[in-house]
């Protein structure tokens, strides 16, 4: 049983240190600042998630699994604050995101926002 | 045991230096406070895992405290690169 | 009053979680920054005005697991597209915002940015601007699943 638990908190630890990782490549490999928040999110949310099940997996019942899990708590409401004031401020700057259809930034300007863009 | 937790720390350490990549390439300021956005959550996981690799369990106090300083830190460096001035009132568009 | 003493009592079982060290001396310190911050709260009117029973709902715990699931299904599709990348079409969308509570609207927009694949830009009265990464993503959030899910939710606050 203990073994169980051993193994099972190894997979989610490793598992969530590849997300990070792919996390981070995407950050280096997506072509413009929205984008890039979407990467940044999975090293945000499903590699905090299992590193932090991992860790309290391996500290059984006690205080520190009550703190683990108070972290992750301020982590996952924390985020999405930060990444939307990101986002906004961006766009309050005018930091044109890189549209599908056209592949310009900039080229479809802040006035499309209203509708999908119709794809050809 | 120890030597999983060691390949995740060193995991969560490549993330961070990917993101310090792309904090150096930026192209615009806000790539580079993203990066620095991520930098900070890892560097709160990174923490926590150094809790269990060492065994001093006081460590994981740090990481909380990081996890809240980190959050307000990046909202108070937006807004004083949005208004030039941490004193203003904030409008709606603050974000 | 209410929601002076809900708050006083959250914040006295947040501090003895975090402290773990339990002497008299520290207990006088802990009450001391309990009341400190409960009269801060006060000072500011903050008690209570973001306030809901949606907070302390079962429901909460079930939306929350959905909202895991979802996370995992989103993280392995922006997973996918981080090795295909000429397979990102981002797009700009407005979904309607069909809820009545301030707490419903806040949700809605967080549990999108938190789903890798769309970031809220701009959250108003009863629209949401998001950037989606690619169709399949901006698919998923025009579905409407989420939104019927945190309706699910609030609906609670009728017989509360």
């Amino acid at each position: 049983m203990a073994l169980f638990v051993d193994l099972l908190s190894w997979a989610l630890l490793l598992s969530g240190g590849a997300f990070g990782i792919i996390g981070a490549i995407g950050m280096l490999r997506f072509p413009d600042f929205y984008t890039r928040l979407h990467a940044s999110g999975i090293t945000d949310t499903l590699c905090a998630v299992l590193i932090i099940f991992g860790l309290m997996l391996q500290s059984g019942p006690s205080l520190l699994t009550v703190k683990l899990l108070l972290i992750l708590l301020f982590l996952l409401f924390t985020t999405p604050t930060a990444t939307h004031a990101l986002a906004r401020a961006a766009v309050l700057d005018n930091v044109d995101p890189v549209l599908a259809d056209n592949g310009k930034p900039g080229a479809e300007g802040r006035s499309s926002t209203g509708e999908p863009s119709s794809k050809s | 045991m120890s030597a999983v937790l060691i390949a995740t720390t060193m995991a969560v350490f490549v993330t961070m230096a990917l993101a310090l990549i792309r904090a150096l390439r930026g192209p615009t300021l806000y790539d580079r406070i993203v990066s620095v956005n991520v930098f900070g959550t890892k560097t709160v996981l990174a923490v926590a895992l150094i809790t269990f690799v060492t065994g001093h369990a006081d460590l994981i106090d740090v990481a909380l405290v990081y996890a809240l300083i980190n959050f307000i830190a990046i909202v108070t460096v937006l807004k004083l690169v949005k208004s030039r001035d941490l004193a203003c009132e904030g409008n709606e568009d603050q974000g | 009053m209410r929601y002076v003493i809900s708050l006083s009592l959250l914040l006295v079982v947040l501090w003895l979680a975090i402290s773990g060290v339990y002497k008299p001396v520290l207990f006088v310190l802990g009450g001391a920054s309990v009341i400190l911050v409960v009269w801060l709260s006060v000072r500011m009117d903050v008690v209570g005005v973001e306030h809901n029973p949606v907070l302390f709902s079962w429901r909460l715990v079930a939306y929350w697991w959905w909202l895991f699931g979802q996370l995992v299904k989103s993280n392995l599709h922006v997973t996918r597209l981080v090795f295909q990348t000429s397979k990102v079409q981002p797009r700009l969308l407005t979904v309607p915002v069909p809820h009545e509570a301030a707490v419903a609207k806040v949700t809605y927009g967080n549990s999108v940015t938190l789903t890798p694949g769309t970031v809220t830009l701009k959250l108003t009265d009863d629209m949401l601007e998001v950037h989606a990464l690619d169709e399949a993503s901006a698919r998923d959030l025009e579905g409407g699943d989420m939104a019927r899910k945190i309706s699910w939710l609030e609906r609670r606050e009728d017989n509360a």
